[in-house]
Order: structure tokens, then sequence, then C-alpha cells
């Protein structure tokens, strides 16, 4: 397609002004050396390229879209009606506190409710995003330490399933970084976790049900073991949805958790969404909490920052707006439909492992969680069809790929995670699609490798991409 | 699929061509780069650092994946080959030829296979 420079000519824009009735003035400095490169188009040419960009991409709203660990889940539109309230929309964060005692109330009762859904005693909903909170969870790790000047403490335990975004967080903190092995059942090795900890360890960074879609039934000896060893224990909130309601990390012995507002409590993902990676954590690490904290008092809110707070992670309370669409959602669903949702989703995933795993073998054949990890690597190795090669045959079925080869430890992985908002239907037709690909691939091996052939784009040079990338247009 | 049978392998797919008793260059070996597909960036250490056997020293990147390289022996960086920061495909290309880094001073080596052996392992952990 053109782009929006390639469109339109000079002279043709989206609005007609009048007739300047004023002596013009050209303004002596600083002065523009080189016009600016601005898109000269129609206002119908304009809605036509954004149309069509439109029809490019493939969202939640397209179709199923079964992105492993990203739980794309459905965002219900009344979300987005209370967050168009002008009473939220018309505000500025430095409004004095008692013009603005509903937004105040709303980041409270939002910490309350997500307190209570994970077990923490504290919340911040500052950060932006998951590995954002990822960030300010370690920070709060590492205060805790320094506090009490255990300053030996340079080492966080990473699990091989982990998500990438771990070690890099803990990286970022300035973390040295442990791998420990997943045993043969997918879960946390228990001995290597025993030998992985001591005096150096600052604590581990864990998700569970973990990246391979199980609970981990072993997590109160995990969490016991690095609690005993000194270290503290991170919950990686990828997978609440499997648990929301059910289950709260705080009771499995987690001290700090990170949630995503927009995988678990359906605000908007991708697309630059904007995110939400709130931090929860136990009453003794409230203190570092970073940004202000709403506190009620005769009656009135105001925001104080901790006693001992971080700082700040990101301009005053992060993504507010998402934090208004995650609070309808919460009280939308209450305290019936937030255990029902998780069981549902749990359901769905079971359900369509249970339809391929005579086709697709499963890389763990337990009853998963949320999500299931299928490993191709037969398939790849008797007829040379990858997972990557099924994942761009799913795209000319209007499915958009599971996760591709995450996590690392299982090889030619598909991870599947439907979500609780799809129906029976539609998991019956997509389980038909993946069979249907399967028996194409026995067939013709060969023509799995043009695959997608209906798409606006066929397969893309992913090596091209991220060898020459081209990042920006380029004026001749 | 090639493992040359002159050359030492590491159970983390690495390979290992000693020059002499202390000098050794180290690459990816061609099974490696074949799972990782193709490779779009590499991150090298400093001449002048020390590597530990069982440690990363580097990391790779194919469109799949960001993986750690391990060295399979203990030194100092003699000389990086700076050849690949620009074109990392040589990884894929030429696996043998296209070493990561040359260590000298080597004081420890991990277990290291005949390619008879790298062979034998890799079969095996793919079964």
């Amino acid at each position: 397609m053109k782009l929006i420079f390639e469109r339109g000519k000079e002279g043709q824009a989206c609005t007609l002004m009048p007739a300047c009735d004023v002596p013009q003035v050209t303004l002596a400095a600083p002065k523009r050396e080189k016009k600016l490169h601005l898109p000269h188009v129609s206002e119908n040419e304009l809605s036509r390229h954004y149309t069509e960009l439109g029809k490019q991409v493939h969202g939640v709203n397209d179709g199923f879209y079964p992105l492993g660990s990203c739980t794309m889940k459905y965002n219900p539109k009344v979300n987005e009606k209370a967050a168009a309230l002008p009473g939220f929309t018309n505000v500025h964060p430095l409004q004095p506190a008692h013009t603005v005692q509903g937004c105040i109330e709303v980041l409270k009762q939002t910490q309350e409710m997500l307190c209570e859904i994970t077990g923490m005693d504290a919340m911040t909903l500052q950060p932006a995003a998951g590995a954002h909170g990822e960030f300010t969870g370690l920070l709060l790790i590492k205060s805790y330490h320094e506090s009490r000047g255990d300053v030996k403490r340079t080492k966080i335990i990473v699990p091989d399933s982990a998500h990438g975004t771990n070690p890099a967080s803990a990286t970022m903190v300035g973390y040295d970084i442990v791998n420990i092995p997943s045993a043969a059942d997918g879960c946390v090795d228990i001995e290597k976790l025993r030998e992985a900890v001591g005096e150096d360890t600052a604590g581990l960074m864990l998700t569970n049900p973990n990246t391979v879609g199980i609970f981990d039934k072993n997590i109160l000896e995990i969490t016991s073991i690095v609690h005993e060893a000194g270290g503290l224990v991170y919950y990686d909130g990828a997978n609440l949805n499997a648990v929301m309601g059910v289950v709260r990390p705080g009771d499995m012995g987690f001290d700090v958790i990170h949630l995503n507002l927009h995988k678990t409590f359906s605000t908007p993902h991708g697309g630059g969404g904007p995110g939400s990676g709130p931090v929860g954590c136990k009453s003794f690490l409230a203190q570092f909490l970073p940004g202000l904290q709403p506190v009620e008092k005769d009656g009135a809110l105001s925001l104080v920052a901790p006693e001992n707070s971080v700082g700040s992670v990101k301009a005053f309370h992060g993504n507010f707006l998402v934090v208004v669409k995650a609070m309808t959602y919460i009280l939308m669903l209450g305290k019936e439909g937030i255990p029902a949702a998780a069981k549902n989703a749990v359901l769905n995933a079971n359900y369509m492992m249970n339809k391929l795993k005579d086709i697709y073998p499963m890389a763990y054949d337990t009853v998963c969680m949320h999500e299931f990890v299928m490993c191709l690597e037969k398939m790849k190795h008797d007829i040379d069809v990858s997972a990557m090669d099924v994942a761009k045959a799913l795209l000319d079925y209007g499915i958009h790929p599971p996760t591709m080869y995450f996590p690392l430890i299982v090889h030619e992985a598909l991870m599947v995670e439907p979500t609780e908002t799809e129906s029976k239907e539609t998991l019956d037709e997509a389980i038909a699609v993946f069979r249907k690909i399967y028996e194409d691939a026995q067939a013709n091996p060969a023509a799995m490798h043009e695959c997608p052939v209906h798409t606006p784009v066929r397969r893309l040079d992913e090596v091209r991409a991220a060898r020459k990338p081209v990042l920006r247009y380029t004026f001749e | 699929m090639t493992h040359p049978a002159e050359l030492m392998y590491s159970k983390s797919h690495e390979w290992v061509k000693f020059i002499d008793e202390t000098t050794a260059l180290i690459g990816l070996t061609d099974y490696a780069q074949d799972a990782l597909g193709d490779l779009v960036y590499v991150n090298l250490p400093e001449e002048g650092d020390d590597v530990t056997a069982g440690e990363s020293f580097a990391d790779v990147e194919s469109v799949k994946a960001v993986s750690d390289v391990f060295s399979p022996v203990s030194g100092t960086v003699a000389e990086v080959n700076e050849e690949l920061i620009d074109a990392p495909e040589k990884m894929n290309e030429d696996p043998y030829g296209a070493w990561l880094i040359k260590v000298e001073n080597i004081t420890e080596k991990e277990e290291l296979l005949t390619a008879e052996e790298y062979i034998e392992f890799y079969e095996n952990e793919e079964a």
C-alpha cells in the first residue's frame, strides 16, 4: 500500500481556511531552514489511508487471537464508555485534590480490589506495562535489602522457562542472573533451586501457572526455600488470568507482584495499548512504593508519597484511564465473575488441547491451565513443516497465530491461549482449522512453506527486517 | 549437517579449535546455527575480557530468540571476530569459519566431546 507521504499532492488539505483578514507577519527568528515534510492529503484520502492501514492488521475484533501468554481477551465496550466519562477525561493531574476526589477514589478502590484479588497489602498503579512493573517490583526488593544493610545480595534467580523480560528487568536493576533449569514436568526443579539459593540471593522471579501453562504444585515449598535463604519472591502476573479469584499469589508466599491490566483485566493490548503494570507488595515493602498513594482523612482523599519511596517510575499516576477500564471490568464481573472467567479460560484451553493432542504432540501431556504448548519437532523432522509454517497457514483462515518458538525450552513450540471470551463454536472452528492444516501438511508439505497466500501481505522477510530495518520514510 | 573430526564440542553447542595447549578459537556448531535459525545480531566480549568455563561470554539473536553463548574454557579473550558484528549471517553460512573469539592463557576447560560423541549427544537430546 502507499504510505501517507506518497498520497495526495501539494495544496491538498483537510481544512479550508478563510481568507486572512489581518496583515501577514513573518517572524524574524528562529526561522526554519527547511520546509517541513507534511502530508498533503484531503480528508477523504486521509480517511481511506487509515481504513487501509486497519485492513492490514488482525486484532481481537477481527477474529480468534490465541497468542499464548499474552491473554488477548475481548475488551468489553463498557470499559471504553466508563473511561470516556468527562469527569475522568477533563481533568489535570496537577489539579488540587479536593477537585478530583472521584479520580482519587478510582485509584483507591482499584488498588484495594487488586490487593484483594492478589493477596497483597499495597499497590501502585504507576508502572506503564509489565516489564516496567517488573523493574519497579525489583526496585522494591533492592530497597528492602539495602534498607537492612544487606548489600551482598546481588543475584536474582530465574527459571529457564521465564519470560525474557525477567532477566532483562533484573539486569536493569543491577542484579546478576542465575538461571535454573526446569524439571521434566516443566515445573521448578526443587533440588536445583536449593543449590542456587544462598546469602547472595536477592530474590526469585516466577510466574505461576508457569510459562508452559502448568500450575507449580510445589509453590509453597519454592517460596519458603527462597525466604529461608533470606531472599524475596517476585510474582510475574503474566499468567494471572488462569487463577484470578481462585488462588492468590499472596497466599502462595509471594512478596511482590506485577499485574498486566492489558492482559488479565481486559484493557487494550497491542497496538500501543497503552498498557498498565500495577505492582503489589506485602505491607513491609509498602514504604518503598513509587509515586503517590491515596490516603483518606476526615472523609477527604489526598495523595501522599510513601515514607521511603523509590521515587516516580512514570509521570503522575500512570495510565489513569486504563485503570478506569480495569476497574470497570472488575466491577462488571464482581466476585463471582472474576473466578468464573479464570475457570472458563482454563476450560477453554483444556478443551482445545484435548481436541488436538492426537495429532499435535503436547510438550507436557497433562491438565493445563489457561494455555498449552504444542511441540512440532516431529513434524519438522518428518516432513519439514515447522511451527512457523503452521502459524503462517493459520493466517489464511483468519486466525492470529499462537505464540511461536516460546518458551525456549520447548523446540518448535506453539503456545495457544484461547482466553475465556471465546465461545465453544469459535473453539470448534479453530480446532477444525488446526486439523485441516495438519492434513494439508501431510498431503503437500512443500505448499506449507508458501503460506499465507490470502493475506494482504505474504510471508514477510523477517531476517531482512532484523538485519536491515527501515525505520522511517526517507524523502527524496 | 557437518561436524569436523578435528574439533572438540561442548554440550552447550560450541566448538573449540585448539591452536596450542592454551590457545583456542570458539564458535557455534552447525547444529546450533541450524536450531537457532537465521542469526541477525551478535554481542561479543572485548579483547582482554576474562571468560569462565560454563559461563556466558556472548549472546546471539536469531529471528526466533536471543541465546547465550557459553565458554567451554577459562582464559582471556585474545581476539574478537569483529567481522561477525556486521555480518552475523556468516555463522549460518560457515559455522566453522565464523569463530567468535580466540582465547589465550587457558587454565581450565569443561568436559569436551569428540565429533562422534557430540552427534550422539544431541541426537539423544532430541529424542
